[in-house]
């Protein structure tokens, strides 16, 4: 009881400084989430009927996957340098797998019966591609984009260690005094306040996807 | 070569990569303008990819198509594709639009204006029986599968187009849907008097929708194509019997009717009130055993047996038993032979459009027409066959 108490006057008596660094944290996160979704969509749309080049997608995406995170990181910081975006780069890498994978699967499950009357009005590769395919794909794809913002809203705590902004500084910043004052406050301040920006992002990606989704397809 | 083909195919051929027989063989086919011609025949005989091969959905790799004189084998196959209404039998309507958007898939592609293109979607609404108000706003999945293959009929006629092909069409739906829908497209079909060709494996459904059938083997050769009645009454070779079946010669009875100029047998008929033995003796005379009582205005009332006439009991609107094999003059010999079954007397009655008694139909008479169509169809194979 007194640890939850202590911890209430812990944020209470910072909160500007708090709300800036979740801020930060989901800056971090969008940013790498809006590109890795251009990215992926992209190469999904692309190598989706050709399945070579969709099984070296799936899997190369895969193995950024397996990269622990800590390593992956630093690996940018000889190229980009030190703050934000090796952190940026990093999440970039993991959220490609998710949304790719699922722009591949929306895509194929657009029922082939829709291409093929598309086809025989006259819509030409690109118009069913626009006014067709990928909005019959595009509840999956966002789905992917959901799963893959969750995934990294949490990684992201680790761009402190690279020199970046965000959540993961109180948690580290805990970790660091372990023992001393406030310090377990502060760990569970960057905790918590993760958690609470990865349910709100869903929510709001949740909506984005209600009202981008036509109503013939919602189940 | 005629003049009022509106398709023809000239030794269409497609072969895909790596196969030693092509998929279809050299074919040549004409489609008249107006007409529904059924492409029909087991499944794997190439009908499908023939139909696919007019809109170019499937690129012929020889051969030449042309559409009102004009060789579309090379031209764009969007802008071709909008010319022609596609109809399939999933139907492949997209489930993220209005019935009103589908419908306007192609008239939107074609650059109608809006109010134009709302018209057109009301006006073909009401076409396939669907009524505008209620459907417009509604979604593929609020549909039963009639009422999406309705609306996948009318998008095919969106930018109203002279040729329709439809492959399949009402083949995933039931079986009582699927006769009312064949019933109402061939309503639409006599005032649209569009040029379709039509694929099916149902010889049923060839012989009710087609105006002619061409009975496609392997490789879509074709085996025989001609009119419904003479490919039911001359099936020219073993193959098209066998796929026709049995029961082709009833099947050929939809074909004729019992029309005025035609002589019917004369049957021994009185009127109400009439001398029995009078009726007797005119019913002994042609051997009947079975009079028609026939009321003041000459409808058919009742059938009395001689048996019944010879015990000299006045004859009143409540003897012997009630005439209900009746048909109307216009009534296709099918629909006679339907009453003859479950007539007293084994004849169908035949009554005018006032009700009033016109005569009777018997088994020979079905009997004669079937082997004249017969013959007629024989001489007319044998006359193209001295002439070629």
């Amino acid at each position: 009881m007194d640890g939850i108490l202590s911890w209430f006057d812990y944020i209470s008596g910072r909160p500007d400084e708090i709300l800036e660094e979740t801020w930060a944290h989901a800056l971090i996160v969008l940013t790498a989430i809006l590109a890795a979704a251009v990215f992926s969509v992209l190469l999904g749309i692309l190598v989706q009927r050709r399945p070579v080049l969709r099984a070296a997608a799936l899997s190369i995406t895969g193995i950024f996957l397996t990269i622990p995170s800590l390593a992956l990181f630093a690996i940018f910081i000889p190229i980009v340098g030190v703050g934000n975006r090796p952190a940026i780069y990093a999440l970039f890498l993991y959220s490609l797998l998710p949304i790719l994978r699922n722009t591949v699967t929306g895509l194929d499950a657009v029922p082939p019966a829709v291409v093929e009357s598309a086809r025989g009005m006259g819509m030409g590769p690109l118009r069913q591609l626009l006014q067709v395919r990928l909005p019959l794909a595009w509840p999956i794809m966002m789905t992917g984009i959901r799963i893959a913002t969750l995934m990294t809203v949490g990684i992201a705590a680790i761009a402190v260690l690279v020199g970046g902004d965000g959540l993961g500084s109180y948690i580290q910043g805990g970790l660091t005094r372990l023992g001393l004052p406030n310090s377990l406050e502060s760990v569970w301040t960057g905790t918590v306040f993760t958690v609470l920006l990865g349910l709100v992002l869903d929510i709001v990606l949740a909506a984005v996807q209600r009202a981008t989704t036509s109503r013939g397809q919602r189940i | 070569m005629s003049h009022d083909a509106k398709i023809r195919l000239e030794e269409v051929e497609k072969r895909y990569l790596g196969t030693k027989t092509p998929a279809v063989a050299s074919l040549s086919l004409e489609v008249k303008e107006g007409e529904i011609l059924v492409l029909v025949g087991p499944s794997g005989c190439g009908k499908s990819t023939t139909l696919r091969l007019i809109n170019r959905m499937i690129e012929p790799t020889g051969g030449r198509i042309i559409l009102d004189d004009e060789d579309v084998t090379k031209v764009n196959p969007d802008a071709l594709r909008r010319r022609i209404g596609y109809v399939i039998q999933q139907i492949g309507l997209f489930p993220h639009q209005t019935i009103a958007q589908n419908i306007a898939t192609v008239p939107k592609m074609l650059g109608w204006d809006k109010a134009r293109i709302g018209e057109r979607v009301d006006e073909l609404l009401s076409v396939v029986g669907l009524d505008p108000e209620t459907y417009r706003d509604r979604y593929p999945k609020e549909l039963s599968g009639g009422q999406a293959q309705r609306v996948g009929v009318a998008r095919a006629l969106g930018a109203d187009p002279e040729i329709m092909l439809m492959d399949e069409p009402f083949g995933a739906i039931d079986p009582i849907t699927r006769d009312r829908l064949q019933n109402e497209f061939l309503r639409v079909q006599e005032t649209l008097r569009k040029t379709i060709v039509f694929v099916t494996h149902d010889v049923d459904e060839a012989i009710k929708m087609g105006d002619r059938i061409a009975i496609l083997g392997d490789q879509s050769h074709i085996r025989q194509i001609d009119t419904p009645e003479r490919i039911l009454a001359f099936p020219v070779d073993d193959f098209v019997a066998d796929f026709i079946g049995s029961g082709s010669t009833l099947k050929g009875l939809h074909f004729e009717v019992v029309d005025d100029n035609v002589d019917l047998d004369p049957y021994p008929t009185m009127t109400v009130g009439d001398d029995p033995a009078e009726a007797l003796e005119r019913a002994h005379a042609v051997h009947a055993t079975w009079v028609l009582v026939l009321d003041d205005e000459q409808r058919p009332l009742r059938w009395v047996s001689t048996e019944e006439l010879g015990q000299g009991t006045p004859v009143t609107a409540e003897s012997g038993t009630e005439v209900l094999a009746k048909v109307q003059l216009g009534a296709t010999l099918f629909e006679a032979l339907e009453q003859m079954l479950i007539s007293e007397a084994a004849v169908a009655v035949v009554v005018r459009e006032d009700g009033s008694y016109y005569g009777v139909v018997r088994l020979t008479y079905l009997n004669q027409q079937i082997r004249r169509a017969r013959l007629e169809a024989r001489e007319h194979y044998e006359r193209m066959e001295a002439s070629s």
